[in-house]
């Protein structure tokens, strides 16, 4: 009981701007040694001290960007329909600002994502785009991506975009289970996935290891760029109160 | 929770269980078309219109591939496990074609059952692993069985 009151307290106070602000200032510089210091590891190890692959030579080394970059472009869709339907439902100012943040870095993930699939699809497969099942809807997403940015500005309330954001995110997450089965439901060009949660991974585990390094520096990247984006978002959006000119005259 | 707030759940709820059963319904009936590729079997089975520009996937039989000795010319079955489908191509193989390899064309279907492919593209697996590993493995061929595409 006494618990989960705290929990409650916890999550409203984190629906205030203010003491969001005040409170992951700390945090950033921590996300950005981890993320940095994860991502020069992982691509150290993954390009330079990994083995070849036995088939596709070094050309398989661009996984190390390409698995990264399209997990984070998934999970990143979930946090910001989440972060909509939280404002929806509580009406909490900061969870549509985590949403709009959300939208930017998520498109550009996948963007990264499907560029390097493009690159890495000429030497092995024989073309740089087919319209595949995984690869057609990873391009949906980027179009809900940008399609959440550009409702972000279409409006002149604030309000009424949050709300036709939150409405857009929620009727997209149809499209991330099919992402994640389009390679087991259809017949794709596009290989099933390597790295399996119930069996055995098909990747060997000296090229895995530098892979699973560069995951983690992503999702450290991920929330570093969030919160950063998050908190510069709030800032324009409360200029007008008085901790806000606060914050800015210390900073100043 | 707040009957207001409690509402506006299940409101939301309904919006996404609603608008995921509409994109399943339209996917589930667009399957054939969703599919990148004809498995062989479905050109055995007959499924496969003649004179039209169609994919067809599937495993590089082993030693099936026979090249012409004086062109690019290359003549190659593709299986499933279940029925094989040969294919004609008479431009570069990409680097990871390869018998018992995975492989979808682009072409038509001729009255005799051949595939004339335009467009030949390796389809690569998901296994990753080193040459050593490889090569005490023994069998390097990824679906030498056919049966997983």
């Amino acid at each position: 009981m006494g618990r989960s009151r705290l929990a409650w307290e916890w999550f409203h106070r984190l629906g205030s701007p203010r003491w969001f602000y005040h409170k992951t200032g700390a945090w950033l510089p921590w996300l950005a040694l981890a993320s940095l210091v994860l991502l020069a590891v992982g691509s150290a190890w993954g390009l330079g001290f990994a083995p070849q692959d036995a088939k596709q030579g070094n050309s398989y080394r661009i996984i190390y960007i390409h698995v990264p970059a399209a997990f984070l472009a998934l999970a990143g869709y979930y946090i910001m329909a989440v972060s909509g339907a939280i404002g929806l439902i509580w009406k909490m100012k900061l969870s549509f600002v985590v949403m709009r943040a959300a939208a930017p870095i998520g498109a550009a993930l996948t963007f990264i994502a499907l560029f390097t699939g493009a690159l890495w699809g000429k030497p092995t497969w024989g073309t740089y785009w087919v319209w595949d099942a995984r690869i057609t809807s990873m391009l949906i997403l980027l179009l809900l991506y940008i399609g959440v940015l550009a409702l972000s500005r279409a409006f002149s309330r604030e309000q009424v975009g949050d709300r036709a954001c939150a409405l857009l995110a929620l009727v997209g997450t149809v499209n991330i289970p099919i992402i994640y089965k389009s390679v087991d439901w259809w017949f794709t060009l596009h290989q099933p996935a390597s790295i399996k949660l119930t069996q055995s991974n098909s990747i060997d585990p000296s090229m895995f290891y530098p892979l699973l390094t560069m995951i983690a520096g992503f999702y450290c990247f991920y929330a570093w760029t969030l919160i950063a984006h998050t908190r510069s978002l709030v800032l324009q959006r409360e200029w007008r109160t008085q901790w806000v000119q606060q914050a800015l005259g210390e900073g100043s | 929770m707040h009957p207001a707030r409690k509402q506006r759940l299940i409101l939301l709820v309904l919006l996404v269980a609603l608008s995921s059963a509409a994109v399943g319904f339209v996917t589930y009936a667009m399957r054939n078309n969703i599919n990148y590729f004809y498995a062989p079997s479905a050109f055995a089975a007959g499924d496969v219109p003649f004179d039209r520009r169609i994919r067809a996937g599937g495993c590089v039989v082993p030693d099936s591939v026979q090249r012409a000795p004086d062109s690019l010319e290359v003549r190659f079955a593709l299986t499933d496990g279940e029925a094989d489908l040969e294919v004609m191509y008479d431009k570069l193989l990409p680097d990871l074609f390869a018998e018992g390899e995975a492989a979808v064309v682009t072409g038509v279907l001729m009255r005799d059952g051949t595939v004339r492919a335009d467009q030949v593209l390796a389809k690569h697996d998901e296994n990753y692993t080193p040459p050593e590993v490889a090569d005490s493995m023994g069998e390097n061929a990824s679906c030498a069985d056919g049966a997983k595409l």
